[in-house]
């Protein structure tokens, strides 16, 4: 036949196709089964197939009692019963046909990924709306199947259980809380560090505390904690211990509330606990998802943004940074080692105090000498090396600066008589182990002076009194300013102001007072410092008088009455509160060689604490590194607390992965990075006004990285912080501004509301400090490519 | 720039035929190139010829081709200008309406045709077929650990390298590795230096930093040279210069060539002049704000009062693809040109016209204080 056929013409497809004909054909071959055995063998997911229906009722119905009020918000996918009917549901014919709407847009856009009865019972939860119920749709689907891990499910819907409970248990009466608290007592002695938070009579900013310890606990990672009271079982000491810390803060809290008078308490902690519960609902899914950390910082802004309405902003400050601890609770590490370092601060506390002091002032004021002169008055620095110092600072001409080589070890840096890094010691005095670190004066230095007052507690400033020198470090230009605002804004806030020299202008009593007076002034006036927390000396680096002795010159003894001396104003410095109870950071200042395996990094640890053997991340490049020692000046230690300055051989990690700047910290709460950040900046005396898109140098720790302002959000009163001015034009001298600021690359910062010291930088430009600031937000953002040609 | 041929008609469209001679040229022809224009060159395709039998071959022609510009690349390490767009004369290897891109080459002419010249253009052209030699100059921007390696020329500032080494802090006791650190950095920085210093073209070689690492460096450079036995740095020695700048960062290269020590060396690079330009318009800032403006909207309103003394623009706005912006650019330009005003284009690639970039892209300093009107505040800032 296919001879009689034009070849040429012929449609090949057609022919080769086409050749199946409709008819003498049964359905099977083309669907292999019949429709109606597919209706019978085959599992459609649209039918609803009552899988649980063989299974009794009951048992389900007694295992979610407790739950009824929560799990009314979730899904209920965790139960067995999932495809219940719809029509069970019991509808209007109205709320039927809007249903039906739904769920074919629904599955328009989902699939057939999750089963009917579950998308059905969210729409009808989120009221029809089909947008709301599509997201909580989604997230679900994102979560790990919950069917799979049975039963973590069952003690995470037990502890929000719980949790829902204490809730409830606020409103009863105090009685039944003692008793609680009392019970729980055992448990509460494991969570010792947090143990003075749940204590009785604190003030109403604790009561709310005590909530938001719960929530930021249920909102932790670890992944099972059995609510001791409910399940009896002991799961494991740690999973056990956090709910019943919980259950503990909450109880005391609310007896707390129970006992006070004052209403408003009362309403505070009911709000919040309304809050907590929403809270606690939303975070729910997230927490599958394990990306529970990003949710406990926001509800923990919000609970305090809500507490914020009754409260003043120093509650507010005071709860953020008793929240913080809770944060730290979820370690890696064993409850026992926990134990055993906050013991081990404890006793090393009850010992000496350490203090990191850092040494600034105007280039040439003798700060190397003075501070040389010291430790050698100490004995820290044996006869033989001075006497070599001397010998050699002699043989080039600079033999008054023998004492200053004992800290300016660099070749360049004693052949120039210059500081030009920090330098680092260590000396102890009667009552206190004492950081030196002494900073260069150099105005071309001063972001290594940034980087060493960042680490500071307190601080000398170093005064040159010889006629002439003190004023021109002291004038427009000169970095005795300089220093002093730099070392305020970076979170230093007591000084000693060293008037040196003083040999130089024959220890005269009026001049001490005409510098005193003034720098006095400009510390107090200008900088913020406390009258208070100043403290004045006369003394001689290069003589070293009035250092560790009481003077014998005559001249000064004459009028110098108190007689105290330099060491003995350091002893009265009071070593800051340290955030150890936080967890661990440790901005990288320095990346080394060490002398065995694996390699060295410096910093201070700015807050928590850190032990040989912890594994640790480190930000922004999200590598994890094992600690293998601590170092604390060149002996090895078992723990490191927040203030130290340590050396940590790592290993795990290669060497060109860790830099200046970057931060060692957590893997359970790592810190954050950003390319943007909106920031209170303080702008100081400026030449040139800053408008959007000045670039300038970000100082952050001990990093110095180009930034640019990308925009000005508004100009705020200096003292009171009302906004004056939306989107101002430009910032002028003196003022104060909330800005959104751009680096070039990633970096890890801390938000000053959660890690006080971690939480200030400094901007500089064209050599001049130009403003200091506060993280306030990371604002996450891709860099967007710019119109064209760009590198 | 060569300028072989002109044809501009009175309705000021036409075209122009160019002969780029230089890296720079190529920056210039990419700031006049826009999107509809048409632009001929000679370039390679590859074509498919199909035999009788049906075999495929496929051979590189060298063809002239006209092509209406859909999209331009410029690549600024290698300064090539990509252009690609639709085939608008047919001939016998390339058919009509077919893409292709032509890769402008130096010394090899092109004719670029537009529907309308503007006077931003044409003075671009000017600029560009100006031959007064001008001075490149290579800039090491350097502290501690961290070096930019840049050619600048008149209108383009071009990163050539940039280093970034760890560099380990004095320690006690532990004094040798922190020298060796630095060590291992300045060899870096020759090297790049090496590897991109052309001393045919640089006039000068600025090297600049805070503190004493320009010094060391430059003593260090010039003991490796001799090490090495570099003819080309021992020869050149009287070009180095050795300047202060407050970082190592790139942008504190504006400090270095608003250097008034060195400005002689430089007084003609245009780089300079826009350095001060925005400098002054800072200090105006400080001094007189009312006289300082900037953002597209305000310099317009300041323009209407004939109050503008100087005009700085970003060359980056008028590669702008939308036609309308571009013209309202360049009528501003003109107007404050006709109004006896002095307009400064800057050009993107420098520091300065980055950060003026930043700034919205205009700014403007003024002959008499212009209260400021606060109703405009939200509508024009959303741009970043």
């Amino acid at each position: 036949m296919s001879r009689h056929r034009i070849v040429r013409t012929m449609n090949y497809e057609d022919e080769y196709y086409d050749d199946e004909d409709e008819y003498s054909r049964s359905v099977e071959d083309n669907y292999c089964i019949s429709p109606s055995t597919a209706a019978q063998f085959t599992w459609n997911r649209e039918k609803n197939v009552d899988f649980a229906a063989y299974m009794g009722e009951e048992e389900v119905i007694n295992e979610e009692e407790e739950d009824i009020e929560v799990d009314c918000a979730i899904p209920r996918n965790d139960s067995l019963n999932d495809s219940s009917n719809i029509a069970s549901l019991k509808l209007t014919e109205l709320d039927q046909a809007r249903l039906i709407s739904c769920l074919e847009e629904a599955r328009n856009i989902l699939g057939d990924s999750l089963p009917e009865s579950v998308m059905s019972s969210i729409i009808i939860q989120n009221g029809y709306n089909l947008e709301s119920s599509i997201n909580q749709l989604l997230t679900q689907l994102d979560a790990p199947k919950p069917q799979r891990e049975p039963r973590q499910r069952k003690n995470r819907s037990q502890v929000l259980t719980a949790a829902s409970d204490h809730g409830a248990q606020i409103k009863e009466d105090s009685s039944t809380a003692r008793s609680a608290v009392d019970s729980n007592q055992p448990s509460s002695k494991l969570s010792a560090p947090t143990a003075p938070l749940v204590t009785p009579s604190k003030a109403a900013s604790k009561v709310v505390v005590g909530f938001l310890q719960t929530e930021t606990q249920k909102n932790t990672p670890p992944a099972s904690p059995a609510s001791v009271k409910k399940s009896g079982q002991s799961v494991n000491r740690r999973n056990d211990a956090s709910p019943a810390k919980n259950k503990d803060s909450v109880k005391s809290s609310s007896l707390n509330s129970g006992l006070s008078d004052a209403n408003s308490k009362r309403t505070v902690s009911e709000t919040v606990t309304s809050d907590f519960k929403t809270s606690c609902l939303n975070a729910a899914p997230l927490e599958e998802n394990g990306i529970s950390i990003n949710t406990i910082d926001s509800n923990l802004r919000n609970a305090v943004e809500f507490m914020g309405l009754d409260g003043d902003k120093e509650t507010i400050q005071s709860s953020i940074d008793a929240m913080k601890p809770l944060q730290a609770t979820p370690k890696a590490k064993s409850k026992n080692s926990k134990l055993d370092a906050m013991s081990e601060y404890a006793k090393r506390h009850g010992n000496k105090e350490l203090l990191n002091l850092v040494v600034i002032g105007h280039v040439d004021a003798g700060k190397s000498t003075l501070m040389g002169h010291l430790l050698y008055q100490l004995g820290n620095v044996n006869k033989k090396t001075m006497h070599k110092y001397e010998q050699e600072s002699k043989k080039i001409g600079k033999s008054s600066f023998a004492f200053a080589w004992v800290l300016d070890e660099t070749e360049e840096e004693r052949e120039r008589g210059v500081t030009m890094d920090v330098a680092q010691t260590r000396f102890e005095t009667e009552k206190k182990v004492i950081t030196l670190l002494d900073a260069p004066g150099h105005k071309d230095f001063i972001p290594n002076m940034i980087t060493g007052a960042s680490q500071a507690d307190v601080a000398i400033l170093v005064i040159n009194a010889t006629r002439g020198e003190f004023e021109t470090g002291f004038d427009a230009g000169g970095q005795t300013r300089e220093h002093a605002l730099l070392a305020r804004s970076l979170g230093v806030g007591q000084i000693i102001v060293a008037v040196n020299k003083m040999d130089t202008v024959e220890w005269s009593q009026e001049r001490y007072q005409t510098i005193t007076k003034k720098i006095g002034q400009f510390l107090t006036k200008q900088a913020g410092f406390k009258d208070s927390d100043i403290s004045f000396i006369p003394c001689s680096g290069l003589i070293g008088e009035n250092l560790t002795k009481p003077s014998s010159e005559p001249k000064l003894i004459e009028w110098y009455t108190t007689k105290t001396t330099l060491i003995e104003q350091i002893e009265n410095l009071r070593p800051p509160v340290r955030p150890i109870d936080k967890p661990f950071r440790l901005n990288v200042s320095d990346v080394y060689k060490g002398l065995g395996t694996g390699f060295n990094v410096a910093g201070r640890v700015g807050s928590g604490y850190v032990q040989p053997g912890d594994k640790i991340l480190i930000m922004p490049l999200g590598i994890s590194a094992n600690i293998r020692n601590v170092y604390i000046d060149d002996a090895s230690v078992n723990v490191a607390f927040a203030g130290d300055h340590v050396n940590l051989t790592l290993s795990g990690v290669d060497m060109s992965n860790v830099n200046i700047g970057s931060c060692l910290c957590d893997p359970s709460s790592p810190a954050k990075s950003a390319t943007r950040i909106r920031a209170k900046i303080v702008v100081f005396n400026i030449d040139v006004p800053i408008t959007k898109g000045f670039p300038v140098v970000f100082h952050y720790q001990a990093i110095n990285e180009p930034a640019v302002i990308k925009r000005l959000l508004s100009q705020l009163h200096r003292s009171s912080g009302e906004v004056i001015k939306k989107k101002p034009r430009c910032l002028v001298k003196n003022s104060s501004a909330v800005v959104e600021i751009e680096l070039e690359r990633p970096m890890c910062m801390e938000l000053y509301s959660e890690f006080k010291d971690l939480g200030r930088f400094m901007l500089r430009s064209g050599g001049h400090t130009i403003a200091a600031g506060l993280v306030e937000e990371m604002v996450q953002i891709k860099t967007p490519l710019n119109g064209g040609g760009q590198s | 720039m060569k300028l072989t041929h002109r044809n501009i008609d009175k309705s000021n469209s036409g075209s122009v035929t160019l002969v780029p001679e230089e890296p720079e040229d190529m920056w210039h022809t990419y700031n006049l190139v826009s999107v509809g224009d048409t632009i001929k060159s000679t370039t390679i395709r590859k074509v498919q010829n199909e035999s009788a039998t049906g075999s495929v071959s496929v051979n590189k022609v060298r063809t002239t081709l006209t092509i209406q510009v859909e999209s331009i690349d410029f690549d600024t390490q290698a300064c090539v200008l990509r252009v690609s767009g639709r085939n608008v004369q047919e001939n016998q290897y390339v058919k009509m309406g077919a893409y292709h891109t032509l890769l402008l080459e130096m010394n090899r002419q092109f004719t670029l045709s537009k529907h309308e010249w503007d006077s931003v253009a044409l003075d671009r052209i000017d600029t560009a077929c100006d031959p007064a030699q001008h001075a490149d100059l290579m800039a090491i921007i350097m502290q501690e650990g961290i070096a930019h390696v840049c050619l600048v020329t008149p209108s383009m500032t071009l990163v050539r390298a940039k280093v970034e080494t760890n560099i380990p802090r004095k320690r006690k006791g532990m004094c040798d590795q922190h020298t060796k650190g630095l060590h291992r950095f300045y060899d870096q920085i020759i090297q790049a230096f090496q590897r991109h210093v052309n001393f045919d073209i640089v006039k000068c070689v600025l090297i600049a930093s805070p503190g004493f690492v320009k010094d060391q460096f430059a003593d260090y450079l010039f003991a490796q040279a001799v090490k090495m036995d570099d003819k080309s740095i021992i020869d050149n020695r009287s070009k180095f210069v050795l300047v202060h700048s407050s970082s190592g960062f790139k942008h504190s290269l504006k400090e270095v060539l608003a250097d008034p020590s060195i400005a002689v060396k430089l007084a003609d690079t245009k780089a300079a002049g826009e350095v001060k330009a925005l400098d002054d318009f800072y200090a105006m800032l400080q001094t007189d704000p009312d006289r300082a403006y900037y953002g597209i909207r305000h310099c317009e309103r300041a323009c209407e009062q004939q109050a503008v003394e100087l005009l700085m623009v970003s060359d980056e706005l008028f590669r702008a693809q939308n036609v309308a912006q571009r013209k309202r650019y360049v009528a501003l330009v003109d107007s404050v040109k006709e109004n006896g005003g002095d307009v400064k284009i800057f050009s993107s690639l420098h520091v300065s016209g980055e950060q003026l970039g930043q700034l919205s892209g205009v700014a403007a300093i003024l002959r008499f204080p212009m209260p400021e009107e606060d109703e405009d505040n939200d509508a024009d800032d959303s741009d970043d």
